[in-house]
């Protein structure tokens, strides 16, 4: 870029940078990238306010491919950079793109402490269930029984659940989404946006060369309607190709099961209405799996004081504190000289 | 050694030259209080001086046992004072197992001052005494000088309605009150700061300005038993200025927010706790006004990894750690190298490897700090010398940060960042500014273009318009900085990150000689907290007709462009230091020069003898 670019109008090919994408081919990560331009053209971002930063994976590569800032950092360690980043200037818009192995293994411990403080970013984890750019092991989100390279007679571990990870670490903005859902996914990520502090969205991606399919039993078009209940607060958690089925909440089991509607929906007062602001329901929600329909959008959102913000606001209150008017820099000569002093004189 | 005539039993009050007292007890005594608020009386008299808190590891081991003792000692005279003293003058022992730790660091002949009121069967047992070491021969080499201080306390604070053990709580202001009286210090500043300390609390306020009263008068009205003397250390001749007591901690914070305003930067401190690099943190916190925000992160790397985030977004960042969380910030640190970007690492060395003695001193991270990274990953390494040169350090530390867009390591150590010493406190006019430059200019810009002179890449700050741009671990493209495997970028890219860090030699000022000539027969090279007792030793061998010199490090990588012709001005050169022999190998390595070590892995500093002892051992193998 050898000019400032202000286009009356930025669109997506605008957020594309001018490298040659990488990714194998029929790679889940196309259709990401390209939600990602689509979102930020529908908001009109910035790309000189624009920050993506990432670990180290397949779709840790994802900021080259930006046409904004980029850091491309070191495995695990994003929302580390991303929040150092935010403190120096809480006024960027940050991304952080990470995948299941970056963000939930080698770099679980930050994905905990940046959704906990509630920095204002955004989190997006690609999930494929497996580490593509090591050549196909398990990964802490692959089920029980995985085979790979080393894995051969299958893995021995139970998986977490991304969502419900999330939620326990007590991130304010949960939500669920999956590469090919393209109406879906970018409407999805312009929450995550608007969503001041940490906004965790976990993509369901697919890894066409070493995990091929791995959740096609509920990401097919062909099965997707009545394996997918798309979650919209206000509106009843309603699924199924026909919208005949319902989910009830079931006080006796301390569960959520599904509900036959009737034809002319006789039956639905009985389903849930969604409320993102719940965290039980989101918990519930985070948790399903077939053969329960899988939750899609915003499980949960219910801002609070943001990291990033408040740090600010105590230099700011310790600044009034002091007297110090705005931008107003207090000498350093008073600085090394507090405490007790003495002075030693000519004689 | 100079004998001071403190050992030589003379009932008067004597002048001293100088003198060494060692406050010890049990953790929860408050023995640290009593010594800083002995060195201020000291300072306030005019004494130049030097002090070393020495305390475990654990907060609260069992009372009375050894593993539980807290030590502050402090070295004060009527002339320059470069260390803590070699052996100590005044042992004040709260319990026997303050005693048992500390009797070997007594000078023969050296008062030692003992609470008899804890010398309990209980607590001789606790401290692993076989015997009452009062009555079996122990402290016949001594002066023992015994007192029920506990029993005197409580007896002072009785008119303050204290329970007993809050009562007892108030023996270190009645042992301080006696070594004020001892020295002939002035107690009025303490009993300014107890008033304040308690100002909610009026009956622990009076309490302890009785104990501490009754501690003088105890010595003033002559129950003191025979054979103690009073002294008296006459003002040292010191420069004239504006000084106060700063503790390395202290200094470093001031200088890292010192140089951020000389950079025109904000500070983005960021870092994880660990002994003993934690206080600046809590330094810092402190100082938010100044345009600091401090964070605690999550871990080492986190910390590591924030501080990078910030400077990429335009602050100065700052990590600090000690060897094992230095460990842990490596492979970001080697981001940060790759991302050339500025960066301040801060390390308070301790004793190792692995957790090794958290709470003792070391200077064994010098490799690591040189070489301890994953490839060829050059960064510049400062070593500050004592408590009071952090804050230049520092502040030599920030402006080689961002001059050269690279990290930058502060060498302190465990006894640097504790340890207290009278500053001479600098104008901060005398100071140049050396402002950091954004990059703004859209045309023509790279990410990896570079400044001919520096080999600085440009810093250019996400929301700067039109400057968008990628960078990261994978090798970058020289100029586009776009993602490049190619053979040839590689090597070319690899040289320049070499030539960048060596080019700061440029920047840095030659080295000079402590003391000494810039020739001679023997040269005492260190770098660090050795500063004090080899400049001590080295002065005392010239006074003996011996042709040394001192040379002391603050760059220690780059090294100074001069130092291999001065090296090379000496018949021999040795290298005291507190590892297994590092900044030695690094010399003979760069310059060839047959240089030897004098190592010390006690976990405590150099005694100005045994500097001494290895220099004379050297020049009568020399002349031999």
């Amino acid at each position: 870029m050898t000019a400032v670019q202000t286009p009356e109008t930025w669109q997506p090919k605008d957020y594309a940078s001018d490298q040659e994408v990488r990714w194998c081919p029929g790679c889940g990560d196309y259709a990401i990238l390209k939600a990602v331009q689509r979102t930020l053209a529908d908001i009109q971002a910035d790309p000189a306010n624009t920050v993506f930063v990432s670990g180290i994976g397949c779709a840790a590569r994802f900021p080259y491919y930006m046409a904004t800032y980029g850091f491309h950092g070191i495995h695990g360690r994003a929302p580390a950079l991303a929040t150092g980043v935010k403190l120096a200037n809480p006024d960027l818009d940050v991304w952080v793109i990470s995948g299941d192995g970056d963000a939930l293994s080698i770099g679980g411990n930050h994905l905990l402490h940046v959704l906990r403080r509630n920095v204002d970013l955004q989190m997006l984890l690609f999930n494929n269930e497996i580490y593509g750019l090591t050549k196909g092991q398990y990964s802490p989100t692959s089920h029980a029984g995985t085979t790979s390279p080393s894995t051969p007679t299958g893995s021995l571990e139970a998986p977490v659940n991304a969502c419900a990870y999330a939620l326990g670490c007590g991130a304010r903005f949960v939500a669920r989404s999956v590469d090919t859902l393209q109406k879906d996914l970018p409407r999805v990520l312009e929450r995550a946006q608007a969503h001041r502090g940490a906004s965790f969205v976990e993509i369901l991606q697919n890894c066409i060369v070493y995990n091929n399919g791995v959740f096609g039993h509920f990401t097919d078009k062909t099965v997707q309607a009545e394996a997918q209940v798309h979650v919209v607060h206000g509106e009843p958690l309603i699924f199924g190709t026909n919208r005949d089925k319902g989910l009830r909440f079931n006080p006796a089991r301390i569960a959520i099961e599904v509900i036959e509607l009737g034809p002319d929906g006789e039956g639905t007062d009985e389903v849930i209405v969604h409320d993102e602001t719940n965290l039980r329901l989101a918990q519930m929600l985070a948790a399903l799996e077939p053969p329960m329909p899988v939750a899609m959008g915003v499980l949960y959102c219910n801002p609070a004081d943001r990291y990033d913000r408040l740090v600010h606001d105590q230099v700011r209150a310790m600044r009034a504190d002091k007297g110090l008017a705005d931008g107003e820099q207090p000498a350093i000569d008073a600085l090394i000289k507090s405490g007790h002093t003495w002075t030693i004189g000519d004689a | 050694m100079d004998s001071s005539p403190l050992v030589q039993g003379d009932p008067s009050r004597r002048e001293l030259e100088h003198a060494v007292v060692r406050f010890a007890g049990d953790s929860g005594d408050g023995m640290q209080l009593t010594g800083s608020q002995f060195t201020l009386a000291t300072a306030l008299a005019g004494n130049d001086l030097s002090t070393f808190p020495d305390f475990p590891a654990e907060i609260r081991a069992p009372a009375g046992t050894t593993a539980g003792v807290s030590a502050f000692q402090i070295h004060f005279g009527a002339r320059e004072i470069h260390t803590a003293g070699d052996e100590l003058d005044v042992l004040v022992a709260m319990n026997p197992a303050a005693l048992k730790v500390n009797l070997e660091e007594v000078k023969r002949g050296g008062l030692i001052v003992l609470d008899t009121g804890a010398f309990t069967a209980k607590n001789l047992e606790k401290a692993g005494y076989d015997s009452d070491p009062r009555h079996d021969g122990t402290l016949d080499a001594y002066r023992p000088v015994e007192i029920d201080m506990s029993r005197h306390t409580l007896e002072a604070v009785r008119p303050h309605g204290l329970s007993k053990k809050e009562g007892l709580r108030c023996k270190n202001m009645w042992a301080l009150g006696l070594i004020c009286w001892m020295f002939g210090r002035d107690r009025t500043a303490t009993e300014h700061w107890l008033q304040s300390k308690f100002a909610g609390k009026p009956q622990l306020a009076g309490a302890n300005v009785a104990a501490l009263r009754a501690g003088e008068a105890f010595g003033e009205t002559a129950e003191i038993p025979t054979g103690t003397a009073t002294y008296s250390v006459p003002r040292a001749r010191i420069a004239p200025g504006l000084y106060r007591n700063v503790t390395g901690t202290e200094a470093c914070a001031y200088g890292l927010v010192a140089g951020a305003r000389l950079a025109g930067l904000p500070v983005s401190f960021c870092s994880y706790p660990i002994t003993p690099a934690s206080q600046l943190l809590h330094e810092l916190a402190r100082l938010k006004h100044y345009n600091v925000t401090t964070f605690q992160a999550e871990d080492e790397i986190a910390a590591c990894c924030a501080a990078i985030g910030a400077s990429y977004a335009g602050s100065l960042g700052v990590t600090a750690s000690s060897g094992p969380g230095i460990a842990l910030k490596t492979e970001a640190i080697g981001l940060a190298i790759a991302t050339e970007l500025p960066l301040v690492v801060v390390n308070a060395q301790r004793a190792g490897p692995s957790t090794g003695m958290p709470t003792k001193t070391e200077q064994s991270d010098l490799y690591q700090a040189v070489y301890g990274r994953n490839a060829d990953a050059p960064l510049i390494v400062l070593a500050a010398r004592s408590p009071a040169d952090g804050f230049d350090t520092a502040i030599e530390a920030v402006r080689l940060a961002t001059r050269y867009m690279v990290p930058v390591m502060l060498l302190t150590d465990g006894y640097i960042a504790n340890a207290s010493e009278p500053w001479r406190i600098p104008d901060f006019d005398d100071y140049a500014p050396f402002p950091a430059r954004f990059h703004s200019e859209p045309a023509d810009f790279a990410p990896y273009n570079r400044d001919p002179e520096t080999l600085a890449r440009p810093w250019a700050v996400p929301g700067t318009p039109g400057l968008a741009h990628r960078i990261g671990g994978l090798e970058r493209q020289s100029g586009s900085g776009n993602v490049s495997y190619d053979a040839r970028n590689h090597q070319d890219m690899t040289d320049i990150r070499a030539r960048k860090v060596l080019k700061a030699a440029e920047a840095i000022p030659a080295q000079t000689v402590e003391v000494g000539e810039t020739t001679g027969r023997l040269a005492v090279v260190g770098w660090g907290s050795t500063y004090g007792p080899i400049t001590r030793a080295t002065a005392n061998l010239r006074r003996a007709g011996h042709a040394v010199s001192h040379i002391h490090l603050r760059h220690i990588w780059p090294l100074p462009a001069n130092l291999g012709e001065l090296l090379r001005g000496f018949d021999e050169i040795i290298v005291p230091e507190m590892n297994d022999g590092q900044l030695v190998t690094l010399l003979r390595d760069q310059f060839l020069v047959p240089a030897t070590g004098v190592d010390k892995v006690t976990g405590k500093p150099f005694k100005i003898a045994e500097i001494e002892k290895a220099m004379r051992a050297h020049l009568e193998a020399e002349t031999s």
